[in-house]
C-alpha cells in the first residue's frame, strides 16, 4: 500500500507470528541469487493481534529500501526476523499515565503502532502525537490519522496549503510547551526520528523539566 | 545461504577486505543510536570511578586527562548493521586505569550519566582491547556520540562501548545491562553475529 510518493506499507503474512509489542522492530534480509544478503532494521506499524505491517520508507542511496518500497509485489518471499527490542515500547498495561509522542518523518511508524494499540483495546490513556513532516504529501497514515481517537498535532516544515491549521516550522521548545502534557503529569514520552531531530526534541523535553528517564528515543541514521 | 529475493541484486559487494562482519553494511557516516535524552556533564563534576577493587578508584577529569593516552585506528559494528572503517579515538587505555587497581575480577558492568549500563567480561576490557575515549578524529568527544568520555571496546558490537561512561564497576557474577536485558546478546560479537538473545 502507498502511503506517500516514497513510504509503502508492506503487510507480511507470516506462518508462526509470535507477535509483537507495539514499538518494536523486526530485521529484514534480502538474498540476492549469487547468495550476497543485506540487512536492515524497519519499525512496525501495526498494532499487535493484527497482521504484521512494516512501513519503509525509500531512503534515495539506501540498498534494502528500494527493493522493499520499489520492486516488491506480492507473493515475493524474503527473510524476517523479530520482533525485537523491550524498550521502546509501550502496552496498555492498566497504566493511566498519559502518553506524549513526537515523530519526525517515518518516524511516525512506531508511534502509530501504539496508538493503533491504545485503539483497538479501547485504552482511556490521554495521548498525544506531535508530528513533523516536510509537506502534506509527506504525511504518512494522513487519513488514518484523523480517526486515530488520540489529539494529533502536526507541522508541516517545508510547505504549507492554503488554509493549514496546524505548525508550520521546525519543532522547537516553544511548540512542544504548547503541546506537551506537563511533566506533572508524570507523561511517558517517545520520541523518533532522524537523529538531529530526536537530539533536538529530547534536548527540549528535558529542558521542559520532564525527567530524562521518562523519555525514550528511537533514531534513524544512516544510510 | 536464505530464501533467494526475486528481483533483488543489492550493492555492497564492494567490500573484499574481509573487515566487514556478517550482516553488516558499511557508511562514511556516524550514525548515533541511544535510548533516551543526550546527558551534558559539566566537566568540572565528571569523575571516573573504578569499583570491586580493594577500595573505589576516583580520577576527577583532570586527574584522568593526565593520565598516559593513546590514539587507535579501529573498525566499529553497531548492532543496527552499520560498519565505519578506520574511526581514529584517543583515550586512556583500560589497561592503564586497572593498574591503579588491585583487583581479580571476571565481569565489569560500565555505567554511564542517564543510567544506562553494559555488562563486560574483564578480559574484553584488558590486554589493549579496551579504552576510555575523548577524543574522536582529533576533537573533543560530541555529546551525542558520548562525550565528554565514552568507552570504546571495538571487537564487540558498539553497544558495549558505552556512552557518557563514568565507571566501571567490577564483580564475580556478570550481571547483564540495559540493552541485554532488553532483548540484545549478553555477549555481542559481530564475528559471530551476536546480535539478540538466542544468536
Amino acid at each position: 500500500m502507498t502511503e506517500t510518493p516514497s513510504v509503502r506499507t508492506l503487510v507480511l503474512n507470516i506462518p508462526d507470528w509470535p507477535g509483537h509489542r507495539a514499538g518494536q522492530h523486526v530485521d529484514v534480509r534480502l538474498t540476492a541469487e549469487d547468495g550476497y544478503q543485506a540487512e536492515r532494521s524497519y519499525s512496525i506499524g501495526s498494532a499487535p493481534g493484527m497482521p504484521l505491517a512494516l512501513t519503509v520508507e525509500l531512503l534515495k542511496d539506501g540498498e534494502v529500501s528500494p527493493y522493499l518500497v520499489e520492486e516488491v509485489v506480492p507473493g515475493d518471499r524474503f527473510e524476517l526476523r523479530g520482533p525485537i527490542g523491550g524498550y521502546f515500547v509501550w502496552d496498555a498495561d492498566g497504566s493511566d499515565e498519559p502518553i506524549f509522542l513526537v515523530a519526525g518523518g517515518s518516524g511516525v511508524v512506531p508511534l502509530m503502532s501504539m496508538l493503533r494499540h491504545r485503539r483497538a483495546v479501547g485504552s482511556n490513556v490521554p495521548a498525544k502525537l506531535l508530528y513533523s513532516s516536510r509537506t502534506l504529501a509527506d504525511v504518512i497514515y494522513r487519513t488514518e490519522l484523523d480517526e486515530i481517537g488520540a489529539e494529533v498535532i502536526q507541522t508541516l516544515t517545508r510547505e504549507q496549503p492554503p488554509g493549514w491549521k496546524g505548525y508550520g516550522r521546525r519543532v522547537d521548545a516553544e511548540m512542544l510547551g504548547e503541546v506537551q502534557f506537563p511533566p506533572e503529569q508524570n507523561p511517558r514520552v517517545f520520541v523518533c526520528g532522524p537523529t538531529r531531530f530526536v537530539e533536538a526534541v529530547a534536548d527540549a523535553l528535558v529542558g521542559l523539566g520532564h525527567r530524562p528517564g521518562r523519555i525514550r528515543t528511537e533514531r534513524f541514521g544512516g544510510a | 545461504m536464505g530464501i533467494v529475493s526475486r528481483g533483488f541484486r543489492g550493492r555492497g559487494r564492494g567490500d573484499d577486505s574481509g573487515r566487514l562482519p556478517p550482516g553488516q553494511y558499511l557508511t562514511d557516516d556516524f550514525p548515533v543510536l541511544s535510548a533516551g535524552p543526550t546527558p551534558h556533564a559539566p566537566l568540572d563534576r565528571w569523575t571516573f570511578t573504578i569499583e570491586g577493587g580493594t577500595e573505589p578508584v576516583r580520577w576527577t577529569w583532570d586527574e584522568f586527562r593526565a593520565l598516559p593516552s593513546e590514539t587507535v585506528t579501529k573498525d566499529i559494528h553497531c548492532v543496527t548493521k552499520w560498519s565505519k572503517f578506520d574511526t581514529d579515538w584517543e583515550g586512556v587505555s583500560v589497561d592503564t586505569l586497572l593498574e591503579h587497581v588491585d583487583q581479580d575480577r571476571a565481569y565489569a558492568v560500565a555505567y554511564s550519566d542517564g543510567g544506562y549500563t553494559t555488562n563486560l567480561p574483564v578480559e574484553d576490557l584488558t590486554d589493549g582491547k579496551a579504552w576510555v575515549a575523548f577524543a574522536y578524529d582529533g576533537e573533543p568527544l560530541d555529546p551525542e556520540h558520548g562525550g565528554p568520555a565514552r568507552l570504546l571496546v571495538p571487537h564487540l558490537y558498539f553497544w558495549k562501548s558505552a556512552k557518557w561512561v563514568r565507571g566501571l564497576r567490577l564483580v564475580d557474577e556478570d550481571e547483564p545491562g540495559f540493552w541485554e536485558t532488553n532483548g540484545y546478546h549478553n555477549y555481542g560479537d559481530p564475528w559471530r553475529e551476536q546480535r539478540y538473545w538466542g544468536d
